[in-house]
């Protein structure tokens, strides 16, 4: 695997892994019982991603998954700024969930096509689970498209996707101090 | 010295930690048993990534493997060679008698919302295909929520992965 294709893996795994975070935020909160449940899940699904990408970019660089998700500073994180934001309103919510497995989507399409058989494998594993996902922000989408509150997200929200990889906002700082808190709280090498 | 099949037999053993009903071997999660001198390779699939249960799992395997007195090595495999259709016929049984129903057959492409809200998914309980899309999601990544309107019970549709 080359530093291209590890890099492009880590920008993947770091999206899927701040997504998830800011995802789980909903759990005990969302408007619906139902969206509880659905966005828990996703979040735990992202995650997971999150882990096997970064598992395949560790195994390269001679460390672990764990290290490569919390053991970075904030600023060494690749994650689109997309991702990053605290958003509390359910419109922006999902106006990021619909921009965001759009384009995930695609990466995912190339992905799959890589001559590196398991980063190919592991992304049609991906996408199977994905394809959940893209069922889930299409239902929401329909439900909302006519909604001048929900477009006007859309929007806003639309250039944050590709935006921002290197250079972070302070909510990525915020949130990258509340999900490594416990892990620090420990010596380098605690076995959980 | 241990053969294959007594490891197959102990790993027949260890329920699923979220469905016990149903066996690791009957979900068909387990997708080989190399058997090396005295050591076991054991290669797996979660079913799903992010299966909280893929730790509890790899431990179980593994002791298991030294209870018959050899080494264990669990490989987790993360390809796109594994899919529900793997779960036996016993294990489809077992699913549908807790009120699990079983998944459908995996098709070329993702399965789509139209087909998830159509009244094809078998309710485990009546049998009616009366039955609608309550929540792609549920206690588990793995399973979706649908309702019988024909003998009005809830029940957990496995996913299709």
């Amino acid at each position: 695997m080359n530093e291209q294709e590890q890099q492009l893996l880590l920008e993947i795994a770091d999206d899927e892994l701040i997504l998830g975070w800011r995802d789980s935020e909903w759990t005990g909160i969302a408007p619906l019982l139902e969206e509880d449940v659905a966005f828990s899940s996703i979040a735990q699904n992202e995650i997971g991603h999150a882990r096997a990408l970064y598992e395949l970019v560790a195994r390269e660089r001679g460390t672990t998954a764990d290290e490569l998700a919390f053991d970075r500073a904030p600023d060494e994180y690749r994650c689109a700024r997309l991702v990053e934001l605290r958003l509390l309103d359910w419109e922006k919510t999902i106006a990021r969930h619909s921009l965001y497995e759009e384009a995930d989507a695609k990466r995912l399409e190339r992905l799959k096509q890589s001559d590196d058989a398991e980063i190919a494998g592991l992304a049609a594993k991906i996408d199977r689970e994905e394809a959940y996902h893209r069922m889930h922000a299409q239902m929401w989408f329909d439900r909302l498209k006519d909604e001048a509150r929900f477009t006007s997200a859309l929007e806003e929200l639309r250039p944050l996707l590709d935006a921002g990889r290197e250079d972070h906002t302070q909510e990525l700082a915020e949130l990258w101090d509340e999900m490594t808190m416990v892990r620090r709280s420990q010596p380098a090498g605690t076995k959980w | 010295m241990v053969t294959a099949k007594q490891v197959w037999d102990a790993l027949a053993e260890i329920p699923d930690p979220e469905i016990p009903v149903i066996s690791l071997v009957d979900l068909g999660v387990i997708r080989d048993v190399d058997v090396d001198n005295g050591t076991v390779r054991v290669g797996f699939t979660p079913t799903f990534l992010g299966c909280p249960a893929l730790e509890v799992m790899r431990d179980a395997m593994a002791e298991r493997i030294r209870a018959l007195g050899a080494e264990p090595q669990i490989e987790v495999l993360t390809d796109d060679s594994w899919s529900t259709d793997r779960i036996t016929p016993a294990g489809r049984e077992k699913l549908r008698a807790s009120g699990f129903a079983p998944p459908a057959p995996r098709e070329a492409s993702a399965p789509t919302l139209v087909q998830l809200q159509s009244n094809v998914f078998r309710c485990p309980y009546c049998g009616s295909t009366e039955t609608r899309l309550e929540n792609i999601f549920g206690p588990t990544p793995c399973r979706s929520l649908r309702y019988c309107t024909s003998c009005r019970q809830p029940f957990e549709q496995f996913k299709t992965i």
